[in-house]
């Protein structure tokens, strides 16, 4: 390695490029001096870090190929497990992260409501947000800061060939994060002067760019790791043609920025809905507990609608990793991670009733509600009818008696439930059920006023029964009476078909009542209290489903830190239990979301005065 | 505050209940470890040796078995003996650039040129059989050696019922990446299973045998075969699987070399579970 990096070290400095070594080494610089002040034994590997950055990988024009590690490159600090550390430290990065790339997102779109509708309980809740998001995002910068030492300090090697890749991005990403900052800060300090006429729209446009810098940086990210798991601008020794943009746009990089981007919004909702259902709990007055209901309800709302997409961004993504590797793909759908999908399907079974359970309560703040309550039991059937099939495995892993009681590791009759023709039907309907909880509610405070309301509504249950009889018959046909590799045919008419049944229904809908009155008043606060649990649940759910899926993304690199390109040498390639990344992902996430419960705690404080009587001078 | 304590004891126990059952609700399967280098000394390896190190390199590093197996991701394996000819045959082949002009060929360009000749109906999905799902296995995730190719050449001609043309490469020390699947051959006796799924699934009896669903039908249909034969068949079809052939299949498809790879106590573990499928 000293080879690799002394001969590259002569192309980085021939190249125009003093600026980023400059950046870096502050960077690196900062590290030596924490590492030092921290009193870690660390010294040798961060100044081998030095080195290794400052050598970046090129000779005469040229850069070299991605370097062949043996155990004895991966530092030892301390006797810290340095995966372990990067593990959580990231996944701590990434929650946070998305937590403050959402809220803004959300906060734009509430300051949007509150514009067009000019009811400032609007604008108050996404003032209040944007405080909140205030310290997470200083927290989110922290903990990439911690991750970025944690990278170098435990894999020096692999940091200094993607930072020779991504150099250019790097430094982007470094000024966007300035301007990212710049923004942020006029936002929330400019909000209250930034108020009425041409101020409030400038206000909202530094919004809007708050929202396109953030998700540049995410952009940005997202284009390192998925070049590890599919990298492109670099040949199969891992020589960097020096084209950077197509070693950002990668073959994975799209459908992972879909995914997250639509995952984010989700995820920045259900964090929100958690603040206000504690909100709700500790209400001192009808007044407050009205106003934090509300705002469970915005954020609920804003949750489902992110939800009911997301796990067609994540079929995609999944189908793309196919497209990419069969290899990958089946690496990820098989084997021990196949296991793991049914963990996902508790959770995402635990999503979608959380936020079913919490609609239903919500109807309780209307007088008309009681026309839909007598159909909420079959959307609960349905739904945990759907969510059984999603949780039945295929091939169970069973002792020797349990496999003679059986018959084999299939079950006869349940067998056939495992496979991915059942489970992308149950999603379906899971989604086109949850919608219909969400058209109930909305109808539950509405009385249409038009004269075809009756075949508007014949009109709607045909559209609902073609569309479940349609996805019925895609799943069973392709699921049963084909070939093996044509048995996810079906997977894109379904969900074209739920689409269109919840874009068609709505539009139906949207005509249906334009014109309806108001059964009366709606009673905001008027919710058990146990809802506000299905929204605790809901973004526990969500963080800990986050914290496992980026497990199996991760995973399913195996003993690669860049398939194909660069190998993981160090004593912690192999691939960890799904018991012990849960075990890692609940310590993460409990980190987490003692975290958060101080970001709310700061902002909370930061509202309260204390008048000290006597202690100053008159 | 005892508000704050009820919603964090809910977080907690939440958290702790995912937790509980990723641990404790589905199987811990331990993860194979990353493949290691292990020297091979090729000067002392018979033939029979070679066609079983291939065969353990097309199971374990090159993951072959992922998508070359009884769901049919990809082209069977074992009737290259009637397909390899018919391929070269193909007026296709030459079209597409295949430049093999023989069956040990063929099979070396598979490997490391996959894309060169692609099987109709295996191509990757747009490509209209152009290009193949399968990577270079003598680069990337696989990186098969010279010899370890070889070596699954030897083993895919011997499995396909064709004549082993190859030669054992005449270096007397050679390094092959493998997992240690525990199987015995790295000098370490493996350890004995205790699961029936576990025995089935290390020889590959489900590759030719129903005997739960969707699985391979080139060995008789074993789901009901309780019913139909006693222990002692049971046995003898185990351990000389060409004393008696069931109607309808071939005599020499059965490996013969059970006896000597399975233990005692995993062939009463086998009896027992087909003895109980009625």
């Amino acid at each position: 390695m000293v080879k690799f990096d002394k001969i590259a070290g002569r192309y980085f400095l021939k190249s125009n490029q003093k600026s980023l070594v400059s950046g870096l080494l502050i960077i690196l610089v900062a590290t030596v001096f924490m590492v030092n002040w921290a009193g870690l034994d660390a010294v040798r590997a961060a100044q081998s870090t030095v080195e290794a950055v400052e050598g970046a990988t090129a000779v005469d024009g040229a850069y070299a190929p991605a370097p062949k590690l043996a155990e004895s490159d991966y530092p030892a600090v301390a006797g810290i497990n340095g995966r372990l550390i990067v593990w959580v430290v990231a996944q701590l990065h990434l929650w946070f992260a998305a937590f403050v790339l959402a809220v803004p997102i959300f906060v734009f779109i509430i300051e949007v409501i509150g514009m067009r509708t000019r009811d400032k309980r609007y604008d108050d809740m996404a003032y209040e947000f944007i405080k909140v998001s205030i310290t997470a995002y200083s927290l989110t910068a922290i903990l990439g800061g911690l991750l970025l030492f944690s990278l170098i300090l435990f894999y020096p090697h692999l940091f200094t060939y993607l930072s020779t890749i991504f150099s250019e991005s790097m430094l982007y990403y470094a000024l966007l994060f300035f301007a990212e900052s710049a923004v942020l800060y006029l936002y929330y300090y400019g909000w209250k002067w930034l108020q009425g006429g041409f101020r409030k729209w400038v206000h909202l446009t530094l919004g809007l760019m708050l929202n396109a810098i953030g998700t540049t940086l995410m952009l940005l990210a997202n284009a390192w790791l998925t070049f590890m798991m599919s990298p492109a601008g670099v040949d199969a020794a891992g020589v960097f043609s020096g084209d950077s943009w197509a070693a950002i746009h990668n073959f994975l990089w799209n459908p992972i920025n879909i995914h997250r981007f639509v995952a984010n919004i989700a995820y920045g909702g259900s964090i929100v809905g958690a603040y206000a259902a504690f909100k709700f709990l500790t209400a001192r007055n009808q007044q407050e507990k009205a106003h934090y209901d509300w705002m469970g309800y915005n954020a609920n709302f804003i949750a489902i609608c992110a939800l009911l997409p997301l796990p067609f961004a994540g079929y995609y993504l999944a189908a793309e990793i196919y497209a990419y590797s069969q290899q990958m793909g089946i690496t990820l759908m098989g084997g021990i991670f196949a296991w793991l999908f049914i963990i996902q399907a508790v959770l995402i079974g635990t999503l979608f009733l959380s936020a079913n359970y919490y609609l239903w309560c919500g109807m309780g703040r209307s007088d008309g509600a009681k026309r839909y309550t007598k159909y909420i039991k079959y959307i609960a059937i349905v739904l945990v009818g759907s969510f059984l099939v999603w949780f039945t495995p295929h091939t169970l892993v069973l002792t020797n008696s349990e496999l003679k009681a059986l018959g084999g590791p299939h079950h006869s009759i349940l067998g056939p439930l495992g496979i991915m023709p059942a489970k992308n039907t149950a999603v379906n309907i899971m989604i086109i059920f949850t919608f219909l909880s969400f058209l109930f509610y909305r109808r539950s405070n509405k009385i249409a006023t038009v004269s075809w309301e009756k075949t508007g509504n014949i009109v709607q249950v045909a559209l609902f029964t073609a569309g479940i009889v349609n996805i019925l018959f895609l799943g069973t046909y392709h699921g049963y009476f084909t070939n093996t590799v044509y048995k996810v045919a079906a997977s894109i008419p379904q969900v074209v078909t739920t689409l269109v049944v919840i874009v068609g229904s709505l539009v139906l809908d949207s005509f249906i009542y334009g014109k309806s009155r108001d059964v009366g008043p709606l009673h905001w606060g008027r919710i058990p209290e146990r809802a506000q649990y299905a929204l605790f649940l809901l973004a526990v759910a969500f963080t800990w489903l986050m914290g496992l899926m980026g497990y199996i993304r991760s995973g399913i690199r195996q003993h690669w830190h860049v398939v194909d390109i660069m190998r993981d040498a160090s004593a912690q390639a192999f691939t960890p239990t799904l018991g012990y990344a849960a075990n890692v992902v609940s310590v993460a996430a409990l980190l987490f979301l003692a975290m958060v419960i101080f970001v709310f705690w700061i902002a909370q404080v930061s509202g309260s005065k204390t008048l000290p009587a006597g202690y100053w001078k008159e | 505050m005892r508000k704050f304590l009820t919603v964090v004891a809910f977080m907690v126990i939440s958290i702790g209940l995912f937790a509980g059952y990723s641990n404790f609700g589905i199987p811990q399967i331990e993860p194979a470890p990353p493949p290691t280098e292990e020297k091979i000394d090729l000067g002392s390896m018979t033939m029979e040796q070679f066609v079983a190190l291939g065969e353990r390199l097309f199971k374990g590093k090159g993951t072959c078995t992922l998508c070359h197996n009884s769901l049919g991701r990809a082209p069977a394996l074992d009737v290259i003996s009637t397909n390899a000819q018919a391929r070269l045959d193909d007026p296709r082949y030459e079209e597409s650039g295949g430049e093999a002009t023989n069956i040990e060929e063929y099979l070396i360009e598979s490997l490391v040129k996959p894309s060169a000749y692609v099987v109709a109906g295996f191509g990757k999905k747009g490509t209209n059989d152009k290009e193949s799902p399968m990577p270079d296995a003598s680069s990337g995730s696989i990186s098969f050696s010279q010899t370890e190719l070889i070596a699954v050449i030897a083993y895919l001609q011997d499995n396909g019922g064709l004549e082993i043309t190859v030669e054992i490469p005449s270096d007397v020390q050679a390094s092959v990446e493998g997992e240690d699947d525990g199987d015995g051959e790295d000098g370490e006796p493996r350890e004995a299973f205790t699961e029936v799924q576990d025995i089935f699934d290390n020889f590959d009896c489900e590759a030719c045998h129903t005997i739960t669903e969707e699985a391979g039908d080139a060995g008789p249909n074993l789901s009901a075969i309780g019913a139909k034969r006693d222990r002692n068949y049971l046995r003898r079809a185990l351990l000389a699987p060409n004393a008696d052939i069931a109607e309808g299949f071939e005599e020499g498809m059965m490996p013969d070399d059970l006896g000597q790879q399975i233990y005692a106590s995993e062939l009463e573990i086998l009896l027992d579970y087909l003895s109980e499928l009625k």
